[in-house]
């Protein structure tokens, strides 16, 4: 009896040969999956649930179209602003004619290869690090390789290259680097406060404490002014630190602060008996913490880890309160062009779009990487 | 027995805020002496034994392990949990290290020893706690019994003098104590230092030296099995073995 129905398993129901009690349970019919009655088994399955249905169709039929129509249909796409203006719909081509500006800012026009080339070279980097393959000894030597590149680049003064002082850069590599670097060095430090938080030791403690709290009480705006505005205040006569290093490190910090609570919600997740086992094993504090606490830790803490990046990310684009041109800043001042001032919309669409890809490709790697880091972990 | 002790326990005192755990609890135990400390839950023997290498810290009274008395100095610390092994209820492997992983992880980085080295070493370990064959599997994928083994393993990679046991068989289904008791005894028959705190009474009578009988955080008895179970000489002994001895 119990062979017979093996056999006539489908394919699919191998998988769970281990256990005989739920491979004898038949699949779920097939017809429930055929889109006309799994819209009446879902949809329209009670007074409510179409009354529901049909709103949201309503609302579709009315929101769609019109959009399509003004962003696809009538929209310009290579034409004067006169012809711009002449349309009915968007203006695309305020785009080919802004792009760089809203990529570079105010970074000399003829030299806006280094910029573009910098970026590529930073994204490339980046795409390289993702991959676990490359997780390697040599991938510091692809940064250190990546950097001085990009340094290079984007002051120039070496090899032929003429010099841009960095009150002159803007635009997307402001918002890549500002953004990377936060990201890059908050993330060490939000683990030592969130170690530190947890520390049996009262003054490192509060200290911990106390600057995540300041940290998160406070709105980022007013910690970039603090870094930009009042810090140079507290340095002795004649030392300045450089406006986009002081609005990196207000960035930076704050995101730590956040972070930190993300991964001591980690640390408070692992069990008790790790920490003993560890102990009792004769490991110390750091070699405990970076062996066995924290590479299970950090793993749980993924998603909530990489929704602060998203939201540093995003964050870059409140540097402009202390006169630094992000990506936004840039498409901003882009737009203040008299003849296309009227398709700022289409620039910040645009915008909004770019700072979209980077904010979905950062989601979908963490989703990997969620995947990836739980492989062997069944527990 | 005081002069070649390699635990000496004198009137070892702990609390937990007012709840007086451990009153004053002294105790000697030889070299290759295999003591069971029974007596019914929250007698404090866990306590006991989690005193000895300092994943509790003693309030009063002294503990001095093979030679070295244990302080709040690190190093002290240190040094005796080098020489003790232990082995928790709950087994506490590291689910994200491979068996073989969570053998060599220690000696690689306490000891500082070759990983090659450790890993023969390793692997001849698990091959006495026959489960070598799961030594490149993590730890979910293993059951209890099979877990507790590594457990085993994995501290005595550390090639320590001295084994704690902490009701090491109080959290597996029934069919797997045996095959965690087994590597007990021959562990026991090598000569090892045991301190196991178990309810297993036949592992008592079979391997103990000494029993030793706890209650409200006090040693009530300490005997060679044969006394401790035929001649009982407290009343709560009596009264204890009367209840665990009915089925």
């Amino acid at each position: 009896m119990s062979k017979e129905l093996t056999s006539r398993r489908p394919a699919w129901a191998a998988s769970f040969e281990e256990e005989p009690s739920q491979a004898m349970v038949p699949p779920p019919a097939l017809t429930a999956l055929k889109p006309f009655g799994w819209a009446r088994n879902n949809l329209f399955n009670s007074r409510l649930n179409t009354a529901l249905t049909l709103s949201c169709l309503a609302i579709l039929w009315f929101a769609v179209p019109p959009m399509l129509q003004w962003a696809l249909l009538d929209a310009t796409w290579t034409g004067t602003p006169e012809e711009c203006r002449a349309a009915e719909g968007a203006c695309w081509s305020i785009i080919a004619a802004k792009h760089r500006p809203i990529f570079f800012g105010t970074y000399p026009y003829e030299e806006q290869w280094r910029p573009l080339l910098a970026c590529a070279l930073f994204l490339v980097a980046l795409g390289v690090s993702a991959m676990r393959a490359c997780w390697r000894p040599w991938l510091v030597g692809v940064w250190f390789g990546c950097l001085t590149a990009m340094g290079a680049l984007m002051w120039g003064g070496v090899f032929g290259m003429t010099y841009v002082a960095n009150d002159r850069w803007g635009g997307l590599p402001i918002t890549l680097m500002l953004s990377v670097f936060a990201i890059a060095l908050a993330f060490p430090l939000s683990v030592v406060l969130a170690l530190g938080r947890q520390s049996g030791l009262p003054a490192i403690r509060a200290l911990c404490v106390g600057f995540i709290e300041l940290m998160r009480g406070v709105p980022l705006v007013s910690v970039l002014f603090m870094a930009s505005v009042m810090f140079p205040l507290f340095l002795p006569e004649g030392v300045t630190v450089d406006k986009l290093l002081r609005a990196l490190a207000g960035l930076t910090l704050f995101t730590a602060a956040y972070l930190a609570e993300a991964v001591r919600g980690g640390l408070q997740a692992i069990p008790k008996g790790q920490y003993e086992a560890a102990d009792a094993l004769g490991l110390g504090y750091w070699q405990k913490m970076m062996l066995i606490i924290l590479p299970q830790a950090l793993r749980i803490v993924i998603p909530p880890i990489v929704n602060q990046f998203i939201s540093c990310f995003k964050d870059t684009s409140l540097v402009t309160i202390v006169g630094l041109y992000d990506l936004l800043t840039a498409a901003n001042i882009a737009t203040t062009d008299p003849e296309w001032r009227p398709f700022f919309g289409e620039v910040y669409v645009f915008v909004g779009l770019i700072f979209w890809g980077f904010c979905y490709s950062m989601s979908r790697y963490s989703q990997w990487l969620e995947r990836e880091s739980n492989k062997f972990n069944r527990r | 027995m005081t002069e070649n002790a390699i635990i000496e326990l004198q009137r070892v005192g702990k609390w937990y805020g007012h709840y007086h755990a451990l009153r004053d609890v002294s105790l000697s135990i030889g070299k290759g002496e295999k003591v069971v400390v029974c007596g019914p839950s929250g007698s404090g023997k866990s306590t006991m034994i989690r005193c000895i290498n300092r994943l509790e810290a003693h309030q009063s009274g002294n503990i001095i392990v093979n030679g070295t008395e244990l302080t709040d100095d690190v190093k002290s610390v240190e040094t005796i949990r080098k020489q003790v092994g232990m082995v928790f209820q709950n087994f506490n492997l590291f689910p994200h290290l491979t068996v073989l992983q969570n053998l060599t992880l220690a000696p690689i980085w306490v000891r500082g020893t070759a990983k090659a080295e450790i890993e023969e070493v390793a692997l001849s370990y698990l091959d006495r706690v026959r489960i070598r064959d799961q030594a490149y599997k993590f730890p979910g994928q293993l059951s209890g019994g099979q877990q507790q083994r590594v457990a085993i393993a994995r501290a005595l990679c550390m090639r320590p003098q001295i084994m704690l046991f902490d009701e090491p068989t109080s959290a597996l289904d029934p069919e797997m104590v045996k095959e965690v008791l087994d590597v007990m005894i021959e562990l026991a028959e090598e000569g090892m230092t045991m301190v196991c705190v178990t309810h297993e009474m036949g592992f008592a009578k079979s391997v103990a030296d000494t029993v030793v009988f706890m209650a409200e955080g006090s040693i009530i008895e300490v005997a060679p099995p044969a006394e401790f179970f035929g001649n009982p000489r407290s009343e709560r002994t009596r009264q204890f073995l009367g209840q665990i001895l009915e089925h």
